[in-house]
């Protein structure tokens, strides 16, 4: 009953193209965004932060950014783990060699350089496609986890070839190291979080994102009819890895602090990302916050219920996880290919015709 | 609802007659409903303080389990033995909190972040991984780490690593003292000589190399590093190249299925067993058994005894097997990494004895925790005493030194008796060579993070 568009009028273009042009929708959103600022940073501690809502929100951001690549433009990539550590130690160069300049800029610009390798590696995609094109992501995902093993200079030639995020501010306020507060590396990740979804949101809806989809549709049709295929892929490369990269250094300076790329950006990175999406839904920001919180939750909840309730050995609760993860995406590709989203659009639906469905 | 088709919403591939709904994604709706719901469940996990808790982040899954499963038996049985034997430390039951990390260092903060809360006093991550990970976070929070022959080698100066413990040996202890052992072999010189270091390429192997490098200096022998990345399956290049370059000697510094992977390979060209020598953590019944008699002659690094030829496993036995309390399938005993794991609680126990005295209390805060491994001293006559005579070596902690001596023997498998033993005594590491880069490695990170060093 709450949730009709009946009486919701709109008298201007602006409020016609809205992102939440239905007033239940836009209140609902207003109110999650207040919680997300304002009540979760008085409540949260650690534990809160560091096992749950840093790698939520770190992972949202990689999954929307893979989301754009895979879902809004069709081009499949395996190289996500590899860009995230381009993000991560581009961070960690700029972090370092520019100890006074604010965290902010170093993570922008860590996006940036991960956009223009992005680029470097989308070349390709102009010529290949499909599977083709996932082995030469792949590729990149091997090389890049080559290279900083490979090259001292990435990890400033340190002994151990690990790298330590030294303690960094924004606005004064410690966001990397050990000694930061729990509610300060929330804001700190929150405001990208809300940053990315804003853009990546909108830039879907409008002309970019619609040249994306036809390219994803039927890319000769797309070609015929105007759509430059050589920017349409390469701005979805540069645009999906300039979040990627954002997510990575992140990933790196504030929720670990100290990283090893090849256990840390592996290939099972690039997987659980694209897990993320495809449980989470294809081509929907929405998606890929369901699929972030669907698979950093549930090894936790998991744990909790099987470990510390049933009192289950931990090898069995860890080998039921992958069983039940492995299980999910098959269930999804099979019932429900467009995912969490799907589900919750169709939920939804119903909601609307409820109590009268016709 | 007719109107609504002009809204044709892109998000939408699947079912355009839904297309009207789409457009009123949230981006951020659904966090909310679903974390609230894990918060609630944690909170109710409530932590009971009049306990001593010893976490045990443990991996009994993943690449490295074959390793990580006897370590973690014997962790967890030493302690349900002082539980069900001496009701605890101290007269103070042990809680043991098992998590499971797999190796990653991402479930490795996770499962320190839930249970720093319950009053955790050390934490053995068996990662140096998670290990580097902690060094920071756990010198924050003031709770000790215990990363024995493992983690960050320059932790062992306790003036820069306060909460960082790497008794009784590290990785360059175990290089340094592989190369005395060649040089015993070689009748004292090297010269000449070809080594070759297979390594995990992780923080982990990599530990060995500057040591490695700085003793090929002074021993004139020629190093070349053959990295194998994780988890080490695929090794087939790097034994193609010690086939073709048939150095003198191959170290290896191995952890989980590459162990297996490596020795496997090393049989299948025929190299020499007897001249491959592994770090303590390629010195497993585990690593070993699966290349059969092939594997005979194989030698390992070791920093404790091998073997259940010991009183305190009759205890075991009588208080934990037989009262059916062992931890995971019970089948490891007396294995490598098994006792490497109660020598782990063994440590941990008397630190925690040895805090109890200090500050004349049965319950123990991490800050206390930290003083009693500070002050912790093993001999002869305290391990005899508690079951294990000659054990370990014996050393003495103390603010300078959070490393122990760096005494290391050497042991060799014999397949045929399917068993371990150990062919040297314990035997000192270089300090000549390592003492100035410990001081070098620990002086940089205290210039990296602001610590001033002091005792």
């Amino acid at each position: 009953m709450l949730y009709r568009e009946s009486g919701d009028f709109s008298s201007t273009y602006a409020e016609d193209s809205q992102t939440f042009p239905i007033k239940f929708d836009r209140y609902r959103y207003y109110f999650v965004l207040f919680v997300a600022i304002a009540v979760i940073p008085f409540m949260i501690n650690d534990y809160w932060v560091n096992s749950l809502f840093l790698p939520f929100l770190i992972y949202a951001i990689a999954a929307i950014g893979l989301n754009i690549l895979v879902g809004y433009c069709g081009q499949v990539s395996l190289g996500t783990g590899g860009f995230m550590a381009v993000g991560a130690y581009a961070c960690y160069k700029l972090m370092t060699s520019f100890p006074d300049v604010s965290m902010l800029i170093h993570v922008l610009l860590a996006g940036l350089i991960t956009a223009a390798v992005g680029v470097l590696f989308g070349l390709p995609s102009l010529r290949i496609k499909g599977f083709y094109l996932a082995v030469a992501t792949l590729a990149a995902q091997f090389f890049l986890v080559w290279l900083f093993n490979r090259v001292p200079w990435f990890y400033n030639y340190s002994a151990s070839g690990q790298i330590s995020a030294p303690e960094r501010t924004f606005l004064g306020v410690n966001i990397t190291g050990a000694n930061t507060q729990a509610w300060a590396t929330y804001l700190f990740c929150l405001m990208f979080v809300i940053f990315s979804a804003y853009v990546a949101r909108n830039l879907t809806r409008g002309s970019v994102g619609r040249k994306w989809m036809a390219i994803r549709d039927m890319d000769i049709a797309a070609e015929i009819i105007g759509v430059n295929p050589l920017r349409a892929k390469l701005t979805a490369f540069a645009i999906s890895s300039f979040f990627i990269g954002i997510s990575g250094a992140l990933f790196f300076s504030i929720y670990l602090g100290a990283v090893e790329v090849g256990e840390a950006f592996g290939i099972q990175k690039s997987f659980l990302v694209l897990f993320m999406i495809i449980i989470g839904g294809l081509g929907s920001i929405f998606g890929s916050f369901a699929g972030a919180a669907f698979l950093v939750l549930l090894p936790v909840v998991l744990k909790i219920v099987g470990v510390d309730w049933l009192g289950w050995p931990t090898d069995i609760v860890a080998h039921l996880q992958l069983v039940i993860v492995g299980g999910l995406i098959i269930v999804f590709l099979i019932a429900e290919p467009h995912g969490l989203a799907q589900l919750w659009r169709v939920a939804k639906e119903k909601l609307r015709l409820w109590p009268f469905p016709h | 609802m007719a109107g609504e088709e002009t809204h044709a919403e892109e998000d939408d591939r699947a079912n355009p007659a839904l297309s009207d709904i789409s457009r009123e994604e949230t981006p951020m709706n659904m966090k909310l409903k679903l974390t609230t719901v894990a918060l609630g469940v944690t909170l109710a996990a409530g932590p009971a303080m009049a306990e001593l808790v010893f976490p045990s982040l443990s991996y009994r899954t993943g690449p490295y389990a074959a390793n990580g499963i006897p370590f973690a038996d014997g962790y967890a049985d030493y302690f349900t033995l002082l539980n069900e034997r001496d009701g605890g430390i101290g007269g103070e039951a042990i809680r043991m909190i098992e998590c499971e990390t797999g190796y990653n260092t991402e479930k490795g903060v996770e499962c320190y972040e839930s249970t720093k809360g319950e009053g955790a006093l050390v934490y053995q991550p068996l990662s140096t991984g998670i290990t580097y990970q902690l060094i920071p976070k756990a010198t924050a929070d003031g709770i000790p780490v215990h990363s024995m022959g493992y983690g960050r080698t320059s932790a062992k100066d306790g003036s820069v690593f306060k909460n960082i413990f790497n008794y009784p040996a590290n990785y360059w202890d175990g290089a340094s003292v592989a190369i005395k052992h060649l040089l015993d072999v070689n009748g004292g010189s090297l010269e000449g000589k070809k080594i070759a270091l297979v390594y995990h390429n992780s923080a982990y192997g990599k530990e060995p190399i500057r040591t490695l490098e700085e003793l090929s200096k002074k021993h004139g022998f020629e190093l070349s590093l053959l990295p194998i990345d994780h988890p080490g399956q695929e090794q087939k290049s790097q034994w193609l190249q010690i086939r073709r370059e048939k150095p003198d000697n191959v170290i290896m510094y191995g952890w989980g299925v590459m162990n297996q992977v490596a020795i496997q390979e090393a049989a299948n060209i025929r190299y020499p067993m007897d001249q491959f020598i592994g770090i303590w953590w390629s010195g497993s019944e585990n690593d070993v058994r699966p290349a059969g008699d092939a594997a005979n002659g194989y030698k390992a690094l070791t920093f404790h005894n091998v073997g259940d030829d010991f009183p305190v496993f009759d205890d075991i036995q009588k208080f934990v097997v037989d009262a059916g309390k062992a931890a995971g399938a019970g089948d490891q005993i007396g294995t490598a990494l098994y006792n490497r794991g109660l020598y782990a609680a063994m440590l941990a126990a008397e630190a925690a004895k040895t805090a109890q005295g200090m500050h004349n209390t049965t319950t123990l805060t991490p800050a206390q925790m930290r003083d009693g491994m500070e002050a912790l001293e093993i001999t002869e006559a305290k391990m005899a005493d508690l079951g294990l005579p000659n054990f370990g070596p014996e050393f003495k902690v103390s603010c300078e030194n959070h490393g122990g001596n760096g005494f290391v023997a050497v042991s060799q498998w014999d397949a045929a008796a399917d068993s371990w033993s150990l062919i040297t005594d314990y035997v000192q590491s270089d300090q000549d060579i390592l003492g100035p880069l410990v001081t070098e490695d620990a002086a940089a990170f205290a210039a990296e993070s602001g610590i001033t060093p002091g005792c």
